[in-house]
């Protein structure tokens, strides 16, 4: 891209700059207002891509840390061209259009991320803002000769996400009847979802598949959630489903749609409303035996657009060893069918990523789970579950059902991942195939980095 | 308790007496040396625990080498009739058990022509007993007719679906249809009246006529009747199927083991299973009779009217057939004739009118 390397650094700080080993280490923390951040522990760390050797280092900049770059043990992998190329579909490829990274980042704030600085191999475009501050250059190996304060970037960046809050939308497909939210009302503790068990006789399954999107906001300290579940009744309900998953399919392309029409616009909002599907949550019947036809055309459809993760519901139907029988069924079912259901394969960032998501993807999905909104005593406490002639079900009781990882997995670890890869991968995939389609850009958008401040351009291409 | 010789007509111990009513003895007698016949077909989508309950009930492994195909191949399957016969004898009598089992329905993605199979497989068994009932040797007439359906019906939805419906008004003048829920474990007891009731409520919505348990009789004593007051209290049966053995509260007893319980098969509170097999045992017969003095009587008036046309329509046909070919024949003749005179008219018509025409010019 012509012009591309240039704004990379506002302050026209080449690339070929930063691969002078004594580096400019730029700590750009206090022009970083709107910089993801790493969890709390660690100090801010900006990766930054050079591009003119082949191989790829990370750099550590920011206070605390400052080290030589070293080609920490993770990076070899980068010598390998498939790493390379995971990187540039990571980071988006050569060509594509730039991040609107302002917006993305806002998306990554102040939640808690799980990387540590060791296993940094991989780089996170960071196309810049203007910076607030002028830039210090600090050098690599020097310490801090006293505190600076630049680690209270991390509170900065909290406040701010309290402030403004973060938008999760979450769907559920499934049959009627699997508990779809009842579960939904069970994660998020709250009468989210209208269950259709108050359905009365004149509520009949719809004969197409209707969307239907409510929205919540849910404050829990102080941050403040907007949550909207999207709820999908009819599908599978009918004697012929051919094709039921198309208005799924569209309803999710429209939200894709919205967004890149907010995007580029010449007058667009700060903060573009995000309306589009972050997570599908897709409930499996527990019939014990293997998938359904249904369940494996749907999810080949889907797996492309959106982030499916597979769920076994009312999971107090089988046994321990029937759970673990048809979990493995069904993991190798996906398997075979070339199926990745969220967190996918290639899209892991690191080592530590790769293995935890590894474990999750290879022991606990898909998650067998059981909802209940309805509390009963349990030795002293009162606990989630459902009560039966032969015992209470705990909902929140790992030996009785996987619920408890499901919503930490969805919640409290990788929330934040699913927002990203809905807006790094799904969102740019739509995006690049809308643009090659129209031979170009709608109207109000001029090619890549000549538009609209602030332009981040991909540091990729520069190299090239 | 054989009829005393036909000479002595009086038994000397209650004068009056016959000895007819040794009748039901007799039958009881021929019918336990031929044993019975029965055949069930069960339906259902697959995973909803037909083969296990099958194997419970009747306390066997109907299904040995059974192989369970993923989802990939059932995209590409259609419904298949499996029947399975079984030979169980206890205390003497035989029951010649055929399961009819129907894999594949309700998996494809599009459903619609899910129980054309299942219905043609019930006619044929039907035609065939029609068939051999007209046939001349009626001595040895193996019963085939499917006697009783199990139609199961799946827990997770919220009534009946659909394919549910369709089915069973399709099938509801053919077989008696008996619904089961099946997987019942999965419900709490609440959840179980609810879901009950709201499957009544749709039966009767649709018009589905599904079996009804006989009114027990008024000389049968309290406790047949309060059992049968019970009985059809309970339709649909929430059953739930296992053969495995378990041990609880110090006994083995068949039943599911769960991290928080046990559910017991044969446990009344924990499900209905007692209930359909004492249905199915005590109303066994009565199945039976009306599988032959209903569903096959109206199949065979159905088939006999529409036979019974073909036929004469076949034999009216030769005769109309040979009346109208000489009807033609005739009708061809006289149109022969009639051009012939025709020709010949025009030729001496011609000749005539040249010759006239000559003769008067």
């Amino acid at each position: 891209m012509p012009g591309a390397s240039k704004h990379l650094y506002p302050r026209q700080c080449s690339l070929a700059a930063l691969t002078r080993s004594d580096c400019s280490a730029e700590e750009e923390a206090g022009s970083w207002g709107e910089v993801g951040c790493p969890s709390p522990p660690h100090s801010p760390i900006l990766w930054v891509v050079r591009r003119s050797r082949p191989v790829v280092e990370p750099m550590l900049v920011g206070s605390g840390l400052l080290r030589a770059p070293q080609v920490s043990p993770a990076c070899k992998n980068t010598h390998e061209l498939p790493e390379l190329d995971r990187l540039r579909l990571f980071l988006g490829l050569p060509f594509r259009p730039p991040f609107n990274i302002p917006r993305a980042l806002c998306v990554i704030l102040g939640l808690p991320e799980t990387r540590s600085d060791a296993a940094m191999s991989e780089l996170v475009p960071e196309p810049r803002p203007k910076p607030a501050v002028p830039m210090k250059p600090v050098s690599i190996n020097s310490n801090l000769l006293g505190y600076v304060g630049i680690d209270t970037i991390i509170e900065q960046m909290r406040k701010k996400t309290m402030k403004t809050g973060f938008d999760f939308n979450i769907m559920v497909v499934g049959q009627s009847g699997l508990g779809k939210s009842t579960l939904v009302n069970t994660l998020f503790k709250s009468q989210v979802s209208r269950k259709a068990a108050s359905w009365n006789r004149e509520e009949k399954i719809p004969k197409t598949v209707e969307i239907k999107a409510i929205g919540h906001v849910i404050e829990e300290g102080g941050v403040k959630m907007k949550l909207t579940v999207i709820d999908t009744p009819g599908f599978g309900d009918q004697i012929n489903n051919e094709n039921c998953w198309e208005p799924i399919e569209k309803y999710i392309n429209e939200q894709y749609e919205k967004f890149l029409k907010e995007e580029v616009n010449i007058a667009r909002k700060k903060r573009i409303p995000d309306t589009r599907v972050h997570c599908c949550l897709y409930f499996i019947s527990p019939t014990g035996h293997s998938l359904r036809p249904l369940d494996l055309e749907f999810m080949k459809h889907l797996s492309k657009v959106v982030n499916i993760i597979p769920v076994i519901a009312k999971a107090d139907t089988m046994t321990l060893e029937e759970k673990s029988e048809f979990k493995q069924r069904v993991r190798k079912e996906l398997e075979v069918n070339g199926i990745e259901f969220y967190p996918q394969k290639e899209f892991d960032e690191d080592l530590e990523d790769k293995t935890e998501n590894d474990k999750i993807r290879q022991e606990s999905m898909p998650f067998a789970v059981v909802g209940s909104d309805k509390e009963y005593q349990v030795n002293g406490k009162r606990v989630l579950g459902r009560k039966t002639p032969w015992g209470i079900i705990e909902v929140e009781n790992l030996n009785h059902c996987e619920f408890a990882l499901l919503r930490d997995f969805v919640i409290r670890t990788h929330l934040q991942d699913l927002k990203e890869v809905t807006h790094n991968i799904h969102y740019e995939t739509y995006r690049a195939k809308r643009l090659n389609d129209n031979g170009g850009l709608p109207p109000g958008e001029g090619l890549l980095g000549t538009v609209l401040p602030p332009v981040p351009a991909t540091p990729c291409p520069s190299a090239e | 308790m054989s009829k005393q010789q036909p000479a002595q007509f009086i038994n000397p111990e209650t004068p009056g007496y016959v000895g007819f009513a040794n009748l039901p003895n007799q039958v009881h007698r021929k019918s336990v040396k031929k044993g019975f016949e029965f055949t069930l077909m069960v339906v259902g989508e697959s995973g909803l625990g037909k083969s296990t309950l099958i194997n419970s009930l009747f306390l066997t492994d109907l299904y040995p080498e059974r192989i369970i195909p993923g989802a990939a191949e059932k995209i590409e399957r259609t419904v298949q009739i499996e029947a399975s016969t079984v030979e169980i004898e206890e205390r003497g009598v035989k029951l010649r058990l055929t399961v009819v089992d129907t894999p594949g329905y309700g998996d494809a993605i599009n459903c619609r022509d899910c129980f054309k199979t299942i219905i043609s497989y019930i006619d044929e068994q039907f035609e065939r007993y029609l068939h051999d009932e007209s046939g001349l040797n009626r001595r040895h007439i193996i019963d085939n007719r499917v006697h009783c359906c199990f139609y199961f019906i799946s827990p997770f939805g919220h009534g009946l679906k659909p394919l549910d419906v369709a089915f069973m008004k399709a099938i509801h003048n053919k077989v008696n249809i008996v619904p089961v829920i099946a997987k019942a474990d999965t419900l709490t007891l609440k959840e179980r009246e609810r879901l009950k009731k709201r499957i009544l409520d749709e039966i009767e919505e649709h018009n589905i006529k599904i079996y009804h348990l006989p009114d027990a009789e008024s000389d049968e004593d309290e406790d047949f009747k309060e059992q049968t007051r019970l009985l059809k209290a309970s339709i649909p049966f929430s059953v739930v199927g296992s053969n495995q053995l378990i041990e609880a509260k110090g006994k083995k007893v068949r039943g599911r083991l769960y991290p928080w319980g046990v559910v017991e098969v044969e446990n009344p509170e924990h499900n209905d299973f007692l209930k359909l097999r004492t249905m199915l045992i005590t109303h066994m017969q009565d199945l039976q009779e009306v599988t032959q003095d209903l569903h096959y009587e109206n199949f065979r008036s159905e088939r006999l009217k529409r036979g019974g046309r073909k036929v004469e329509n076949e034999d009216m046909n030769k005769d109309q057939i040979l009346l109208e070919k000489e009807a033609e024949l005739r009708r061809m003749q006289e149109m022969i004739a009639r051009m012939q005179a025709q020709m010949q008219m025009q030729m001496q018509g011609g000749d005539g009118d040249s010759g006239a025409l000559g003769h008067h010019v």
